[in-house]
Parts: C-alpha cells; sequence; structure tokens
C-alpha cells in the first residue's frame, strides 16, 4: 500500500489503536482495487484527526478548514468533472460546524464520495462533545453525561438525498472496503460512516478499556442490516449498532440537471467536462 | 451597463469561469450576471448555502484549475474571512468582490458605505498581505477586474475588490475592448518533474510555481503552516519562514501593484486623498477649488492596499495639508496619518453610511485648509 | 477421496493434504504502535506479542505459528499502522 501512503511521514500522528487509521488502510485498498489513475484521484479533508488523512495520502489532497471540506469539494469537482473527490472527515466537522455542507451537497446530488469517521467526540482537541455523542456519554464538555441526543449520520444522509449510504465498525474491515469501493464507483452523492474507536479521549473518559477492546466493543453491538430503513437504523453503542448498506439507488447529480437546463444547445459543453465516470 | 454587471464582464473577459456565490444586496446583480453568462461560455455557476461555502468552492475551483470568483457584500465579507485566510495561507488564486454597504450588522442593505476598509486588510486572523483594488465607476469596475485576476494569478493569493453600492449600482457607459487587446496573465505552472517539484518552492521572486489538481503533481495543500513540500511543520521557524514569504511576495512587489491617479499633485498645497464613490466626489471639489484659485490636488487610490506609502511620504512634506474623505469613521485616514507622519495636519471628510460625500463638503474642508485653518 | 461418515464433503486438510502454508506475515517493525489488533483478530492465531522493543518502545507483533498462516491480509487491512502485511509463501525465496 505504500505507493499510496507518503512514506516519509509514516508513522502517522494518531494514537495507538486509533480506529482511523484502520479506515485510512481500507480507502487505500479500496482505491487501488478501483484500478483507477491515482492522478485522477483527489482527497479533501477537514480539521481534526481524521482531517490529517490527506496529508498522508498520495493523490492530489486537500487540508482545508474546519467544516468547509465538502464546498471546497464542490468547486473542485465543478471545475474538474473528471477528477474524482473524495472527502475523509470527522463526524464533528462534517455534521457540526459542517452540517449546513452536508445536507445541501447531499440534497444536490454533488458527484463525490464522503466518508465519515465517526469517534462519538472531538478527538483533536481533547474529546469534547459532539452531534454524536450518545446521550449521557463523559467528554471533556460534558463531564457529568452529554445532555443531548445524537444524530444517527446515515439516516440524516439518506433523508438528504445521498445515493449510496452504508454504515460499519473499524473492525469489520472488508465489508467496510467493500462498501467504500462500492461509494467510489457510485455517482452521486455516496456516504459511509464508519464507527471507531478513540481510545486516548473517548474510551478513557467512559472507561472503554484499551483500543482492542474498543474494537471489539463496537463489533459486538453490531447487527448486520442490510436491507432496513435508514430510520431503522439505529447508532446506539448501549443498546445495538445497526451497520450495513442502507441505501443504494439512482439519481441525477447536479451536473446532469446543470447540463440539462443550462446547455442543450451546446453539445460541446460536454466534451470540455467530460462526465466523470466516462473519462476514466 | 451597470457596475455589477460590468464586473461580472471583466471577469468573463479575464477568463473567469467558475461562480459560487450567495444572494446580499448590492452585490446580487453580479451573481445573477454570472448564472446567466457562465453557461453561455462553458463554465459553471452555483448558488450555495452561504458565503462560507461560496469561497470554500472559489478555492477548490481554482486548485482545479479554473479561474473563480465570488462576490458579497458586509455580512457576507464577515463571513468568508476564515476561508480568505486559507486562501492566503495556500496561495490560491481567486477573486472576492465586496460591494461594500453601510454597516456593521445588517446596516442599510441598500445603502451605500465604505467601511469595509480595514476588515479586507485585516479581516481574516493573523498577520497577513493582501491586494485590494477599489474601482469608482462601471468601466473600472470592468478594468479592474481584470487586473485583480491577473494579479491573483502571478502573485497566487485571493485578491478582493472593494466597491460600494453607488459603483455596483450606477449606470454609466462601459468600453468593453477587444479580446486581443485585454492582458491576460495566469498562474506560473512548474516548469519541473514530479520528482523535483515542491509545492511551495519560490522562485527568486518569492512566487512558487503552482500545480493544479491533476496535473499528476500529487500536491498536498494545508492551511496549516507548511513546508516547501507543503507538509505541516509545527514550529516556530518554518511560521517565520513561510509568513515571511508570503508577506515578502506582496511588499516586494509594492511598485508593481500599487496604482493611483495623482491630479494636479506637482503644485499641490492641499492634497485630497480618496477612493471609491468618494473618490469622485473628491475630484469634483479639487476641481472646483482650482477653479476658485486654491493648489489643490487629488490621489486616486486605486489599489487601497498595499497602501502608496512611499507616495504619501513622498507628497506630506510638501503639502500644507492633506484630506482624506471616505465613508466610514475614519478608517484609511489612519494609514494617511500614519504616513504623513506628522509632516503636514490630516483631517477627515466623512459620514457613517447611507450617503455619498457631497463634493461641497470636501471643497469646504479644502477651503479651511487653505486657509491655515484646518 | 473416499468419503467418511463424518462429512458430507470431505474438507481438504482431512488427510493432511492441504497442511502446506499460503501465507509470509512481514512486519515493519518501526511502524509498529503495539496496539494489539493484528493479534487479536487474526483468524488463524498466527501472531503473539514479541518481548523486542521497537525504535518507539512498543512491541511489535511477531509470527507464533507461521505454518498456519493463510495469506488472508486481514491483518494488512486491519493494522493502522501500515506495519504488517502478508504475501503469498510461494514466492518468498527461504
Amino acid at each position: 500500500m505504500d505507493s499510496l501512503l507518503r512514506t516519509e511521514r509514516i508513522p502517522h500522528i494518531w494514537c495507538p489503536g486509533c480506529g482511523i487509521g484502520t479506515v485510512f488502510s481500507a480507502v487505500i485498498s479500496a482505491i487501488k482495487n478501483t484500478g483507477w489513475d491515482p492522478n485522477s484521484i483527489a482527497m479533501v479533508s477537514g480539521i481534526g484527526c481524521t482531517g490529517r488523512m490527506a496529508g498522508y495520502i498520495r493523490l492530489d489532497s486537500f487540508h482545508t478548514t474546519h467544516g468547509r471540506a465538502i464546498p471546497f469539494a464542490t468547486g473542485l469537482k465543478l471545475a474538474r468533472p473528471q477528477t474524482k473527490v473524495v472527502v475523509v472527515s470527522g463526524d464533528g466537522d462534517l455534521f457540526a460546524i459542517g452540517g449546513n455542507h452536508f445536507i445541501h451537497a447531499a440534497r444536490r446530488n454533488m458527484d463525490m464520495t464522503v466518508i465519515c469517521v465517526n469517534n462519538l467526540n472531538y478527538g483533536m482537541t481533547g474529546g469534547q462533545q459532539a452531534p454524536s455523542t450518545p446521550l449521557g456519554a463523559k467528554t471533556t464538555t460534558s463531564v457529568n453525561g452529554a445532555p443531548e441526543e445524537p444524530f444517527n449520520f446515515s439516516y440524516l444522509a439518506s433523508a438528504c438525498g445521498a445515493t449510496y449510504v452504508a454504515r460499519w465498525t473499524a473492525m469489520q474491515v472488508r465489508s467496510l472496503r467493500s462498501s467504500i469501493s462500492e461509494a467510489l464507483e457510485k455517482r452521486g452523492f455516496s456516504f459511509v460512516e464508519v464507527i471507531t474507536p478513540c481510545p486516548s479521549s473517548f474510551g478513557r473518559r467512559n472507561r472503554m478499556g484499551s483500543a482492542l477492546e474498543m474494537l471489539k466493543f463496537y463489533q459486538g453491538r453490531s447487527v448486520i442490516r442490510g436491507d432496513i430503513d435508514p430510520k431503522d437504523a439505529s447508532m446506539d453503542i448501549d443498546k445495538e449498532i445497526v451497520v450495513g448498506k442502507f441505501v443504494d439507488i439512482e439519481r441525477p447529480t447536479f451536473l446532469d440537471h446543470y447540463e440539462k437546463f443550462n446547455h442543450p444547445q451546446m453539445p460541446q459543453w460536454r466534451s470540455l467536462h467530460a462526465d466523470s465516470q466516462k473519462a476514466r | 451597463m451597470n457596475g455589477d454587471e460590468a464586473c461580472c464582464e471583466g471577469a468573463l473577459s479575464a477568463g473567469c469561469r467558475f461562480f459560487a456565490g450567495y444572494p446580499i444586496t448590492p452585490a446580487t446583480e453580479i451573481a445573477e450576471s454570472m448564472s446567466r453568462r457562465l453557461p453561455q461560455l462553458g463554465g459553471i455557476f452555483i448558488q450555495m448555502e452561504d458565503e462560507i461555502a461560496s469561497m470554500a468552492a472559489i478555492l477548490g475551483a481554482s486548485w482545479g484549475g479554473v479561474k473563480s470568483m465570488t462576490s458579497t457584500s458586509g455580512p457576507g465579507f464577515s463571513l468568508m474571512m476564515e476561508n480568505i485566510g486559507l486562501g492566503i495561507c495556500t496561495e490560491t488564486p481567486c477573486v472576492v468582490c465586496n460591494v461594500q454597504r453601510a454597516g456593521p450588522s445588517t446596516g442599510l442593505p441598500t445603502s451605500v458605505g465604505q467601511g469595509d476598509v480595514m476588515q479586507a486588510r485585516w479581516g481574516s486572523h493573523g498577520h497577513y498581505e493582501i491586494i485590494v483594488l477599489a474601482p469608482a465607476s462601471p468601466q473600472q469596475m470592468f478594468d479592474m477586474t481584470i487586473r485583480a485576476f491577473n494579479l491573483s494569478e502571478y502573485y497566487r493569493l485571493p485578491v478582493l475588490i472593494l466597491a460600494d453600492e453607488v459603483v455596483g449600482h450606477m449606470n454609466e457607459r462601459v468600453i468593453i475592448p477587444r479580446e486581443d487587446e485585454i492582458e491576460i496573465i495566469n498562474r506560473r505552472k512548474p516548469s519541473v518533474a514530479r520528482e523535483d517539484y515542491l509545492p511551495y518552492e519560490a522562485d527568486t521572486d518569492g512566487i512558487a510555481p503552482m500545480a493544479n489538481c491533476g496535473d499528476g503533481y500529487r500536491i498536498h495543500v494545508t492551511g496549516l503552516t507548511h513546508d516547501d513540500r507543503g507538509y505541516p511543520a509545527m514550529n516556530a521557524a518554518a511560521q517565520e519562514q513561510m509568513i515571511a514569504r508570503l508577506v515578502d511576495k506582496i511588499r516586494n512587489n509594492r511598485e508593481k501593484i500599487i496604482s493611483t491617479k495623482n491630479l494636479y499633485l506637482d503644485d499641490a498645497e492641499i492634497v485630497v486623498v480618496s477612493y471609491g464613490i468618494s473618490a469622485r466626489s473628491a475630484m469634483q471639489a479639487v476641481r472646483n477649488a482650482r477653479d476658485e484659485g486654491i493648489k489643490a490636488g487629488l490621489i486616486v487610490l486605486e489599489t487601497i492596499w498595499p497602501f502608496p506609502e512611499e507616495l504619501i511620504r513622498s507628497v506630506a512634506p510638501g503639502a500644507k495639508a492633506m484630506i482624506m474623505a471616505e465613508i466610514n469613521g475614519g478608517q484609511l485616514v489612519l494609514e494617511l496619518e500614519r504616513c504623513a507622519c506628522g509632516a503636514c495636519p490630516v483631517s477627515l471628510v466623512s459620514n457613517f453610511g447611507g450617503a455619498i460625500i457631497h463634493p461641497n463638503l470636501i471643497l469646504n474642508a479644502i477651503s479651511k485648509a487653505a486657509k491655515g485653518s484646518i | 477421496m473416499q468419503k467418511t461418515k463424518k462429512y458430507q464433503i470431505n474438507p481438504q486438510d482431512e488427510n493432511g493434504s492441504r497442511k502446506k502454508r499460503q501465507g509470509q506475515v512481514i512486519v515493519i517493525e518501526d511502524r509498529c504502535k503495539g496496539c494489539g489488533f493484528c493479534i487479536a483478530n487474526c483468524p488463524r492465531q498466527v501472531l503473539r506479542v514479541s518481548s523486542v522493543f521497537n525504535k518507539k518502545g512498543y512491541h511489535p507483533p511477531e509470527v507464533n505459528d507461521a505454518s498456519r498462516c493463510v495469506n488472508c491480509h486481514f491483518c494488512e487491512i486491519l493494522c493502522p499502522e501500515f506495519a504488517i502485511y502478508t504475501i503469498e509463501y510461494d514466492d518468498y525465496n527461504e
């Protein structure tokens, strides 16, 4: 996998046992399996532990501002539709500060793949409460227990119009890799959520044991249900984490509509911005 | 055509083929014109969900190799600040047009203001240099937008156009030159192979050639302080080196960037300094003063930032007084005072926003200064 | 192959016909951060914790029973550090 790694920067900064490394491994493996020219793929990330992934992958990669990876990726994609744009970021970056951008990109069906590494808190800043933090969990900004119910990101993504939605835990690497491959090949806004251990912050404060124990815990709580309605795909670490592929539909993308409404008389526009699937 | 439309046409003439924006008075017409015109030229227009997303999108599009632009007014300008900082740190060419209105906050959406001058210079956090142009007419909206793109491509940073509601909404004749008469500058591309290319290794003039996404260079771009390879470098030495280069690439090229229109300066005793719509009031006032026999002169700032320090330092000692005319409580006058450095008295003709400055107000100030009672 | 009463379809390694090892584990020791994912999750119990210290003071994995590796690559994808991978045993020249 070293050909897609910036090996001069390995070992990376993530903690021992951090699930991001595993997701990174699955992403690289999935990208290799597509067989695409790496020069035609770009990764955009936000701020946070997961955001650092852009700095370690040997592709055109962009480490942008907190929450703004998706609009940056939107601009990049529209300027260069033949590039496959992959957004990788954390739960807080994508759904708190970046929540507005997420829902609109999904609504527009921008052609990009978004991978959310969900470690249930804000890891890099020390373990604060996030929109994914389970009710009652301890974080540095909720020392007596988080008083908010978390989002169900997969449900949110599907409600906003994502064409592909899947969730896995970090231990289920083979399924994760397949889902990422499918998401990459998918036309439109595809979304993969991964529940990963954060042993240094979330795990420590909630007494979940070592990274290995957390990994097994999440996998142990997971229930694979492929054909479930996303609103029933609950994400509750106290009861069950429903994993699997929830949504896999076809919808016209933003560029499909834009072309239809704006360029009916300009067939050469298509050759200027060749369809991203066909150009590869 | 009106100033906003002229700005749009100027951008298209400069090669802009991507616009991401959000409606806001008085800049909405730029977005509307772009939405109509870009598809005709094979470009893409997208109305984003907010100004933050708009700024992020134009940075992304620029890295995708397409000249990109957004437009806004005060409230949106405030929102864009973080990503303008990202554009500066990552050295991303793009253009942001702020058609100023009276602020702060929602203020007077349909009335003129020039209160974003310091914000344009220092609005994003941290220390940096920026280029800000100030058009005073629809013709200048056209011409300066082209210049803004050229400067942003050459110096690799977001260039801000600080127009105002009057200039944006006024209708005047705009002469659009033939395509071959317009000078267009594009970003410098790397001349070395991928193995030898460092994304932020500057040439001797302080500017690094820019490889776009998809050119095969596998660049890494980050808003973190970075080294020549583009990788995060979390230490004071790297910060010193990086910021020094970002600042120097503008400061060392000041003469090429700064542009002023100087009128009657040779024998001027009272020098008026102004920009944007206020410069037009000032021009009328200075002409009237000359008719009355007062030796008045005018410096119209076509670039507000970098501020023309050398020019002011050379003019101030020979002047009896200098007067700044601007529609805010006194922002650029602070720079004028600093550069005049006590060599002559400096006064301000202003209002807080909502109306342009009547030339007679400036004329009165000139007369008072001429009589020595400034 | 003769049908025994125990199985409907005879497993390939019933008569020791597939005891040949299929994979070779390679550990990039200095990348390891000692998380233990590979050791605990290897489906064939090929790995164990070593007593060696790497440059950063962690104990990287070592091979416990080399003959059991079937080149499934699970450790390779699971490892967060890109510190372990497997290759086909046939390709490895001893």
